[in-house]
Order: C-alpha cells, then structure tokens, then sequence
C-alpha cells in the first residue's frame, strides 16, 4: 500500500471533474494503486451525486425525449478498442489508466538519455503542462532539477530516496517551487516514474506571489 | 420556465435505483422515460452551470441519459447511488465533449489495481442510505461552505481561480472546502 498521497484537494478536483488531463492521468494512476485513496475519491464523487440532485431542474420538452425514444435502439458505435497485450516486463506492472497513453508500448515511446536518466514525454501539446516517463538507473541521482509550479512524481516501478523519504511504487511525492531536491533510485532496479509538473504562467506580481506562497503549503 | 415539464421529484434512491434495473433486465422504456424526467433536467442544469448554452446543454443530457440506456447493467447500486453514477457519466461526458480532454479512468476489471489486503473483494456500502443522510448533512452546511463546494462541484474551476473570483485567498477556499468536507465526512462513512 502506499505510504504518500496526492493532497485531497487533488483528489477532490479530480472527483469533480476539475483537474486538466495530465494531473488526472497521475491521479487516475495513482487510484489503480491505492485502495484508501480510490474510496475516498468514491466518496467525493457520492458528494457530486447528492449535488446534482439538489441542482435546480431546467426544464426539457418531451419531444426531447420521444427523439431519444426513437433512436435507443440506435446501433451503437462507439469504437472500442481491443486492449493491447502487454510486450515488456516493466510495462505489465503499469495500471489502465497509463496504458491507454502508450499505444506503442514503452519502447514506442520517444526516449531521451540524459546521463543516467531517460525521459520520455507524454501529452506533448497539452499546454501549461509537462507530463514524463523518468526511467532512473539504479543507485544512480537524477540530476539537479528546479521547475517552475508543483510537480507530482508518481512512482510506478522500483522506489527512490529523496532526503529522508523513501518513495516505492504507487507512492506520489509532491514537490513545491521552493523544493530543492535530488531523487536517489534505489539499488537492484532501475525506476520507473511518470512526473507532471503544471508550471502556471500566473506566477509573477503580487497575485503571483500570493498563489505560490500557498502553493507551498 | 415551463416547470410543468419538470416531473415531481422521485425523493427516494432506491426507487430511482429499482427503475434503473427494470431498464437493465427488461430494457424497460416506461422505466427509462421515467429516469429520464428526473434525471435529465438535472443534467442539463449540471450542463448550463458550466457556462453552455441551453441548447448545447440539453444536447449533452440526451447523450448522457443515452449511455444511462446502454450501461444500465454495469450499475453498480452496492458501490454508489444512481445519482452518484449519473454524475460521473455527466462529468465524463463534458470534460470529452466541452473541453475535448480525455478522461483517464481506473479499469476496475484491471489485474493491475492493488486491492486492499484485508478488505473484502467487493465492499457493500447502502447507498440509498448514504445519498439520504449526505444529502441532510449538505443542509446543514454555513450558506458559504455550501456555496464553494457548489462552485468547485459545478463549474469547472481550479481552486486558484475560484480564489480570484470571489476575492479570496486560496487559502480561505482550501480551508472551507476542507472544512465542508469534513462536516460531510460522517454522512460518508456511516454507511460503510
């Protein structure tokens, strides 16, 4: 079970919806992995439900729903892909939500070799974002890294040491700005991580730097 | 308002629930059309909330209550009430259609997902009696606590930009969120 968690006001802006693509991709991983935080996100959505029952009705023509009537027998054609069998050991350990963005499987990917590490992008045009594969030799540091925003590094094979923590997979650990940090993988095998870094471009100025200030929180 | 359109409510979850499974065993239209006059209004206003056009808006409740038509045996009512399920296919539904994002989703079939050890495969929780008891615990809630889970609910909205709009410090929307959430918290456990 994992020891570290994403903040439940991320789970909480995955639950309704809020949370851009990237950050719900790490959240989505995250929930495959861990059971207490997949009830709470259950139980965040049970809140959506009770809402939305309160939500004041606009009103709908029954025409509206005799054209539904009519076409509920409609062929259905919503494409449904076959799941694609896993090619390689490491890619069998990672969970749907990840595996939808691989088509090509992890050697598809367009890795890049920087020293020890190997990084891969994914959702390359979603804006504001960053989201990435770090594959981390073993025993080996990542290089020095600053960002700007928060940054989530899910751990989804191997585990890492980052000052006295110690990160296994299914464990997020979060990183502020202010954050200076220098991820050790662990010995024996190489890891695995998938890494998103939102990086606002509203961070300079006084709002600014109120919202980095609690960002860091 | 035509509000005559708008079907006096089913106040109960179960009987919600009960048409949902005469859909799903018998493909029942009347039951259908009956789920459709509570539901769809209420996802259309979902909809609006967001900042769409009505037409737009009942457009999407149409599709949501279509995939309510195809899926209604994977309805789970021992994991979550119907409304809850309804709000996560309307919720999935406008992120692909208005923000054209896909939205990564756990495969509860996946090999992969870790399961709690100790736990039993499939925990039973009365959603009935959740959606009941959570929904006179939001009652309860200060106006305001009320109003900012009905915005971060509804309208799509980082904290951070909910914070500018109401003039507040992400800190104050944090904390009244977190603080509206634990009021809610023992309607949520209680029936686990």
């Amino acid at each position: 079970m994992p020891s570290f968690h994403p903040e439940e006001e991320l789970l909480l802006s995955y639950a309704t919806g809020s949370l851009r693509e990237p950050m719900a991709l790490l959240i989505a991983t995250h929930l495959a992995l861990c059971p207490s935080c997949r009830t709470e996100v259950e139980r965040l959505e049970a809140v959506g439900g009770t809402l939305i029952d309160d939500l004041e009705p606009q009103a709908i023509d029954d025409r509206s729903l005799n054209d539904l009537l009519n076409r509920l027998q409609d062929p259905v054609t919503e494409n449904h892909v076959a799941p694609r069998a896993p090619t390689e050991t490491f890619e069998r350990r990672l969970p749907q939500p990840l595996r939808d963005y691989l088509a090509h499987g992890l050697d598809g990917l367009p890795w890049k070799s920087l020293g020890a590490v190997k990084q891969a992008e994914l959702l390359k045009d979603f804006p504001g974002y960053k989201t990435r594969l770090l594959r981390i030799k073993a025993s080996t540091a990542m290089p020095w890294h600053t960002h700007e925003g928060q940054e989530l590094t899910l751990v989804l094979a191997g585990g890492f040491t980052d000052g006295e923590m110690h990160f296994v997979a299914g464990d997020v650990a979060t990183a502020s700005p202010a954050v200076n940090h220098r991820p050790v993988a662990d010995p024996g095998e190489d890891c695995l991580c998938l890494a998103v870094t939102d990086a606002p471009l509203r961070l300079t100025g006084p709002l600014g730097r109120m919202v980095n200030r609690f960002i860091r929180i | 308002m035509g509000s005559s359109k708008i079907a006096p409510e089913i106040n109960n979850a179960a009987a919600l629930a009960a048409l949902l499974a005469d859909v799903a065993e018998r493909r029942d239209r009347h039951a259908f059309a009956r789920l459709y006059r509570h539901f769809a209004p209420r996802v259309k206003g979902y909809v609006m909330r967001l900042g769409t056009d009505p037409a737009a808006a009942e457009d999407l409740a149409q599709d949501v209550m279509m995939t309510v038509w195809r899926r209604a045996e994977q309805f789970d009512g021992k994991k979550a009430s119907l409304s809850t399920w309804i709000f996560t296919i309307a919720r999935n539904r406008r992120i692909d259609v208005l923000r054209r994002e896909r939205r990564p989703e756990i495969d509860p079939n996946d090999p992969m997902l870790v399961r709690e050890p100790n736990a039993p495969a499939d925990q039973e929780i009365d959603t009935a009696k959740r959606h009941r008891t959570l929904r006179e615990a939001v009652t309860t809630l200060p106006a305001e606590q009320a109003e900012l889970l009905r915005v971060a609910y509804f309208e799509d909205q980082s904290h951070s930009k909910i914070a500018e709009r109401f003039g507040l410090p992400l800190g104050t929307v944090k904390s009244r969120l977190r603080l509206a959430l634990a009021k809610l918290r023992p309607a949520l456990e209680e029936s686990e």
